[in-house]
């Protein structure tokens, strides 16, 4: 009985298991091992190096300015993205205060924004970089010319190819991709709060503003939480590589201005033909991504609240 | 600042009359509620006007560029750049017949099918399996092997893709269906294996226990009586990874550089520059349309899977 059991353990793990690790843990390992050597990816020979390539990496404004890009990537986008999503959460189901019968309901039609908010994120954030390309276009694009339409006609920016303006373009197709799918989760997670809570705050006479920040957010907190890291994640990963790659000069121009982390390692990677250095600036990404989630768990501690 | 919904001691509409209050106590036991009333309802009207004025401004914000898309796509190359936000003259259905045809959308499609089709099934059966045993098993390694599994949820996937790259070439996997499939279903894991074992520890033990004992083996429990009881949560994680494997883009645009491979996602951006160089841009709107619209009419049908599939794994 015990044998088979095991036998059967085994043979359920091993496929999953292989896959994993020939795919995914395995080149974790051995890219944190070839950031040490001077591998260039196109010969299968190379050597030791130590530590050159994170010296290297130091000294390289170009990385430095990816890691500036990430970073404000990372502190920005779930700040604006999580509370636009809070805001509009919170009067899609509690905006409604004034009708009878009940203390605290939706706005009317509640249910077809978030059906709508959530649009974009079942898009492909190829298909979105690609829709908002056309849109920036300085000449032709949508933007530009509903700013003529409306009289601005002295007010025509390069949008993208504005090194100032670029990567807050790029920062906004983000957030509008984002905003819809925490809309529709902080709204799961607030009509699941008893409204006796809600009604008992309204009898103490307590404003809508007072309400969300002593009663929504406290209960919520566990979702914003995982909603923070979630992302944060996705700023730093293969969401800013793909608007960034797809949408920008270069990629990641004009003059650096929107180069990140992830589209970085790729550039050095595949285009260079500098793997090691490549996996030495991914290992940076790697730090970071760790840094900021147990930032997040650390500051985000408090009391979980049971009701 | 406005705290009206604290019911006001004095009532404003009765204020100068206070002296008089006790010769009209009677009165005033019935007058408070109707100033009281339209005071708090104003108050909530101002910003119900001003929350329904956000609310409106952003679903405008987000079906405006998708209206624009579609728009465009029946326009002719001359209005597109003259006039970017009137009505289509014409409906020139032949941008998307040329999309579809010329411009390869039909190969995307059917690759992205394969892919996507060949993954999934990769992914539920490998995941569940990984998750059942997980869930339900105790031996030596189960926690390492548990947070091997969703250690690689928190991970950049560029930084393995490196190494990925040229460890996929030389096992002869790049550039192929079968080894994009396998790079899908393994990326896919760790959310997969982390969604499904919570679920399977909320399933109750018997009647798996009663299959074993009516001599049922342990596969055999699994695959006839725990997978049917686990459907909900199968239900919402295939929605989940059907729809980033379909949208996934940094995958194959790293493993899958053959222009005759193309998915969706990378088909469309390699349209975009082949476009670019030919002016074809009706050509290219159609394309996006055409590959944005199937995903939107899914969601619209399966809405309350979609979102329950969606969002299930950041509320666990």
């Amino acid at each position: 009985m015990k044998h088979g059991q095991y036998r059967f353990i085994a043979g359920f793990l091993a496929a999953p298991l292989a896959v994993y690790a020939v795919f995914v843990l395995w080149p974790f390992v051995q890219s944190i091992y070839y950031s040490f050597t001077d591998w260039t990816g196109l010969s299968p020979e190379f050597s030791m190096v130590g530590v050159e390539n994170y010296s290297r990496m130091l000294e390289d404004d170009v990385f430095w300015k990816s890691l500036q890009h990430s970073l404000l990537f990372v502190l920005l986008l779930p700040l604006v993205t999580i509370g636009l999503a809070l805001f509009f959460a919170f009067m899609i189901n509690v905006g409604g205060r004034s009708r009878k019968g009940a203390a605290v309901t939706g706005v009317r039609g509640s249910s077809f924004y978030k059906i709508v908010y959530f649009f974009p994120q079942v898009l492909s954030i190829a298909i979105v970089a690609l829709l908002f390309q056309f849109a920036y276009n300085p000449n032709s694009g949508a933007l530009n010319s509903a700013l003529k339409a409306v009289g601005l006609d002295g007010v025509q920016p390069n949008w993208l190819g504005d090194p100032g303006l670029a990567l807050w373009c790029v920062m906004a197709v983000l957030v509008w991709s984002t905003v819809g799918f925490f809309v529709v989760l902080f709204s799961a997670g607030m009509t699941s709060i008893p409204k006796d809570f809600y009604e008992a705050a309204l009898l103490d006479g307590a404003s809508r503003v007072t309400t969300f920040f002593r009663v929504t957010l406290p209960l919520l907190w566990d979702t914003v939480q995982s909603g923070w890291i979630y992302m944060g994640i996705l700023a730093l990963g293969a969401e800013s590589f793909a608007v960034v790659q797809i949408m920008t000069v270069g990629p990641g121009g004009p003059d650096y201005s929107t180069t990140v982390l992830p589209l970085y390692v790729y550039m050095k990677a595949f285009r260079d033909g500098q793997a090691a250095y490549a996996t030495t600036i991914g290992v940076a990404l790697l730090v970071v991504t760790l840094a900021f989630a147990a930032v997040v768990m650390r500051l985000g501690r408090r009391e979980r609240l049971e009701y | 600042m406005k705290t009206t919904d604290l019911p006001p001691p004095e009532p404003a509409g009765t204020a100068g009359t206070t002296e008089a209050a006790e010769e009209h106590s009677a009165v005033r036991k019935t007058a408070p509620p109707p100033p009281k009333e339209p005071a708090k309802g104003k108050e909530g009207k101002t910003l119900n006007v001003f929350s329904h004025g956000m609310l409106v401004l952003w679903a405008f914000m987000v079906v405006m560029p998708l209206l624009w898309a579609v728009m465009t796509s029946f326009k002719n190359d001359k209005d597109i750049f003259t006039s970017p936000w009137s009505l289509p003259t014409s409906l020139n259905f032949d941008n998307w017949s040329r999309a579809w045809s010329q411009a390869h959308m039909s190969d995307y499609f059917l690759n992205t099918v394969l892919v996507v089709g060949g993954s999934l099934i990769g992914t539920m059966l490998l995941g569940s399996m990984a998750a059942y045993v997980l869930a339900r098993f105790d031996f030596p390694g189960n926690r390492f092997v548990y947070f091997l599994f969703i250690g690689g949820m928190s991970f950049p996937i560029i930084l393995a893709l490196v190494p990925l790259f040229y460890v996929m070439n030389n096992m002869g996997l790049l550039n192929t269906m079968h080894g994009l499939i396998l790079s899908y279903i393994a990326y896919s894991l760790p959310f997969t294996v982390f969604f499904l074992t919570a679920f399977f520890r909320t399933l109750p033990s018997s009647v798996a226990e009663a299959a074993l004992i009516d001599g049922a083996s342990h596969s055999r429990t699994f695959f006839q009586v725990m997978l049917p009881m686990a459907k909900p949560g199968l239900i919402s994680v295939g929605i989940f990874n059907f729809l980033g494997q379909w949208n996934q883009y940094m995958l194959p645009t790293v493993l899958n550089t053959d222009p005759d491979k193309k998915v969706l996602s990378q088909g469309l951006v390699q349209l975009a520059v082949s476009q670019g160089y030919k002016g074809d841009w009706s050509g290219l709107f159609a394309g996006l349309v055409m590959a944005m619209l199937p995903v939107l009419a899914a969601y619209i049908v399966f809405q309350r899977q979609v979102v329950a599939g969606l969002t299930a794994g950041a509320l666990k």
